[in-house]
């Protein structure tokens, strides 16, 4: 009997992993995304998520999506419409502040180049965290729909006693996650501005020889980045009571994802998010709650010290 | 090194006098926390400076330290009763040891990878200490002998303590910025290698700059939960704490003494007044004065308040210095008259190394006679460079021996290399931009000498030998080619080395710049340095070389006296192809 719990447990675990793991996974791209094609480490991307979480709270209350398109699609909505805002935000950041510390002009130097990047998004945390705490409060609110608290069950799966409950909130999260990331490979192999942005990451000055303008493609992918990762905001906020500073939280899962799946690699990122999400989860067996996030950083430091090239990645890549 | 400290001292001594005097005026308590915050937060700065701002190796993470401290004290008084007294200096030992287990296994990582990791320390400990069940810790209120466990009714005591403790924080920072601590951390930060290279122990210098940042921070740590009596994991472990030890020096000015200081002084005040007066109806506010403040400071002035202030005095006071041109040593060159010993003092034995697939050298062996100039040549792509960084200990070879006084050297590091008489020169050369040509010498000369003093006058001596002693105090950014390839070549010289191995020094050079090359390195032959030198163009070697080795794919072609190697057809057809061949030997 207690094996059956056991096993219960565990397949629990792993179906939370995967469902949370794979939002993880789109907001790790957001910032691969960033890092792939600017090359730079973007501090304020758990805040842009945060934005994203406030966005669709408001837009889902605000326009009554949840009254007018159901709890199933109304989040969902809200959340795009929000994530839109974000890339305008996006586009207005890099144009003030980030264009003066990245391009061509820092792409060539030595890592010292980088550093002001970072110091940078750092500051960009600050203020927007604490701006939100001005505008938002830090009272922890949530997009309250009847899902956060239902689940599918699948199962009895062995005899009677066995089954595995998929959260719903959570299951419309990792759908919604999935269509979004993979549409967004699909638009980096296909598309011709996705080639546009591969070729500026690739080698900014080489593609500016070739006519493109590598500041605008930087944009572009700040912008999505930032979009994506709200998206993944948004998702979150349907299953998790958020405040201002959650993206602390956060942004320690995504540098996780996007290191385990290799620095620069955007598809490696998705699956480095949902490897943290399954070692989140799973952790949950061993581990008290407090500590969930503890074991995140250990695993994050453990990967950054023993293979700081990724799970996934091809090659170590020096910066 | 270049000035005592006692100078500077008295002016933070008079300046501290000053601050505890002004504070004495003030009876607000509110005012006077504020008071004591402005010294604890430059305490902060200054071992973060310390640390990353030296060395350039950015922590995102010194709240651990700062945590640690504040944690050792206040569990010290609850659990054991202990005085803070006694919990400050045991906190340091916890911040040093912190910083030892912490730099260990970091240092391995390099730019962005050691921030990020550094990031996820402090926010691993939050949790842990949450789990432990230190939400919210207070320091016991001691009625009788309250002084003894450092507890004051009059807040401006701790206004006093913290003035103490940064009085010997700056001092300690002076003390590091003027010897060879501090020089060695800013080399290692413009370019690690060279200065792994020219003898410096880029490890042992980052594992003490941490131990002694993670001390000074974990005793102001300390004192900030003496003075604030209670501690919470997110006030002392939290993002802000690292972020704000970040943004005073950053502010202030990075790798400056006062820049911690001056950057504390505006952003405290400010962001507390800030707080004072709006902090109910803008909860954040502080951190957006932070946040504010470094973006304002990385678009507007990188460099920080305090250099631009010091630079825009200097630039208003300061005299065209007379730009004197060195005159060129008018030598002749020539093998001829130089003392080769028979004595062989290097051995190549059977070296390889292969990148991938790609073989850069091949079971290579060669001997290097002590006083001899021997020249390393062979067309581009060769393997000469990487050679060089086998034999100085940059990569491990897959095979062979480098053996140097009966010692071999693989598997020692290039400091350790430098150690033993071993100096070089980069092919692309590798200077510390920011500093002093003679700065750029010093170095190279701490190996040589134990005392700094002693280590500046030999530099100073390097730099005659190489016919820049008049160039001493230029920024080494605004040297000609010629001259950064001399200050480099004085650099190794600086370490007293018995082998020089030089990597291209003419790359690059006009002939003329070349003929004053070729007269130092001639000289120093004479002077009884043996010297190994790659070059690929010809027409030098063959003049100053002794012998030559020459290299082609990575495999040893020819050695032997420069007229026989260069008559050798192998050697001619790896120069110029086999069509050239026939014209070549006619």
């Amino acid at each position: 009997m207690d094996a059956l719990i056991l096993t219960e447990n565990v397949l629990q675990a792993l179906a939370a992993g995967i469902l949370v793991g794979s939002v993880y996974g789109l907001m790790c791209v957001g910032l691969g995304l960033i890092y792939g094609v600017m090359r730079v480490i973007n501090f304020a991307q758990g805040d842009f998520l945060m934005l994203g979480m406030y966005a669709a709270l408001y837009l889902f209350t605000g326009l009554g999506l949840g009254a007018a398109l159901g709890p199933y699609l109304g989040p969902a909505v809200a959340t795009v419409l929000g994530a839109a805002i974000l890339y305008v935000l996006g586009v207005v950041l890099h144009q003030t502040l980030l264009r003066r510390v990245t391009g061509i002009r820092v792409a060539g130097t030595e890592s010292e180049g980088h550093y002001p990047q970072l110091i940078l998004t750092l500051g960009i945390s600050l203020i927007l965290a604490n701006a939100g705490l001005i505008v938002f409060g830090s009272m922890p609110q949530s997009i309250r729909t009847p899902l956060s608290a239902s689940a599918w069950e699948i199962g009895p799966l062995v005899g009677q006693n066995l089954s595995v409950f998929l959260n719903k909130a959570r299951s419309i999260a990792f759908l919604v996650s999935v269509v979004v990331a993979l549409a967004l490979f699909l638009f980096i192999a296909r598309t011709r501005l996705g080639k546009t942005l591969r070729a500026a990451a690739d080698n900014p000055e080489a593609a500016t020889y070739m006519g493109i303008d590598v500041d605008a493609a930087y944009r572009v992918a700040f912008a999505i980045g930032v979009a994506l990762t709200a998206i993944a905001g948004g998702m979150v906020a349907t299953y998790y009571p958020f405040q201002p500073y959650v993206g602390l939280e956060f942004v320690i899962i995504m540098y996780a994802g996007v290191v385990l799946g290799g620095f620069g690699s955007i598809g490696g990122a998705f699956w480095g998010g949902l490897t943290i999400g399954l070692v989140q989860q799973l952790s949950t067996l061993v581990l008290p709650v407090q500590l969930q996030n503890a074991a995140i950083f250990v695993v994050f430091l453990v990967i950054v010290l023993v293979r700081p090239e990724g799970l996934f990645g091809r090659s170590a890549e020096r910066i | 090194m270049e000035r005592r400290i006692g100078r500077d001292l008295a002016i933070i001594v008079i300046a501290v006098m000053a601050y505890l005097a002004a504070s004495l005026l003030i009876d607000n308590q509110y005012y006077q926390l504020m008071l004591a915050l402005v010294p604890i937060w430059a305490i902060v700065g200054i071992s973060w400076n310390l640390f990353s701002g030296y060395s350039g190796m950015v922590s995102f993470g010194h709240a651990s330290f700062f945590g640690l401290g504040a944690y050792t004290v206040t569990l010290l008084m609850v659990k054991l009763d202990l005085s803070p007294w006694l919990g400050v200096p045991i906190g340091m030992g916890v911040g040093a040891l912190a910083g030892a287990l912490i730099g260990w296994p970091t240092f391995r990582l390099r730019g962005h990878y050691f921030a990020l990791a550094m990031l996820a320390y402090p926010l691993a400990l939050l949790y842990i200490f949450e789990w432990l069940g230190f939400q919210e810790v207070s320091l016991p209120m001691k009625r009788e002998s309250a002084a003894a466990y450092m507890q004051f009714k009059d807040q401006r005591y701790y206004v006093g303590i913290a003035l103490g403790m940064l009085v010997i924080a700056m001092a300690v920072a002076l003390r590091i910025e003027r010897s060879r601590f501090g020089l060695s951390l800013l080399a290692i930060k413009q370019n690690e290698p060279a200065a792994e290279a020219a003898g410096i122990n880029t490890l042992a210098w980052k594992m003490k700059a941490i131990m002694v940042s993670g001390a000074m921070c974990a005793a102001v740590g300390g004192l900030y939960a003496v003075v604030l009596l209670v501690v919470t994991p997110p006030s002392v472990f939290g993002l802000l704490t690292s972020a704000q030890a970040l943004i005073v020096t950053l502010f202030g000015g990075v790798a400056t003494v006062w820049g911690p200081v001056v950057g504390s002084a505006i952003l405290i005040p400010l962001a507390e007044i800030l707080h004072a007066e709006l902090g109910d109806k803008l909860p954040g506010i502080q951190g957006v004065v932070y946040g504010a403040a470094i973006v304002m400071v990385i678009l507007l002035a990188p460099e920080g308040v305090v250099p631009r202030v010091r630079d825009a005095w200097r630039r208003r006071h300061a005299r065209a210095e007379p730009a004197t041109k060195s005159a060129t040593p008018a030598t002749t060159v020539g093998s001829s008259s130089r003392t080769v010993g028979d004595r062989v003092v290097l051995k190549v034995e059977g070296v390889s190394r292969a990148f991938g697939g790609l073989q850069a050298v091949q079971d290579v062996s060669f001997e290097v006679r002590e006083g001899e100039v021997l020249g390393i040549i062979g067309p581009n792509g060769a393997g000469k460079t990487t050679l060089f960084n086998l034999m100085n200990g940059f990569i491990a070879p897959d095979a062979g021996r480098v053996v140097w006084a009966g010692e071999d050297l693989v598997g020692q590091r290039p400091n350790e290399i430098c150690r033993r008489g071993l100096g070089r020169t980069f092919q692309v050369v590798r200077p510390f931009p920011r500093m002093t040509v003679l700065q750029n010498v010093v170095v190279g000369a701490f190996v040589a000498e134990r005392d700094d003093e002693a280590a500046v006058a030999l530099a100073g001596e390097a730099l005659v030998r190489v016919g820049l002693g008049d160039r001493a105090q230029a920024p080494a950014a605004g040297l000609t080619n010629v001259e950064l390839r001399l200050m480099e070549l004085a650099r190794a010289l600086a370490s007293r080395p018995r082998l020089l191995m030089l990597d291209e020094t003419l790359a690059g050079l006009g002939s003329q710049e070349i003929e004053r090359m070729l007269g130092v390195i001639d000289a120093l032959a004479r002077s009884g340095i043996t010297v190994v030198i790659i070059e690929h163009t010809m027409q030098a070697m063959v003049r100053l070389a002794d012998r030559l080795v020459v290299l082609d794919h990575g495999r040893l072609l020819a050695a032997g006296q420069p007229e026989a190697v260069t008559r050798n057809p192998a050697v001619i057809e790896a120069y110029l192809g086999k069509r050239w061949m026939k014209h070549a030997q006619r």
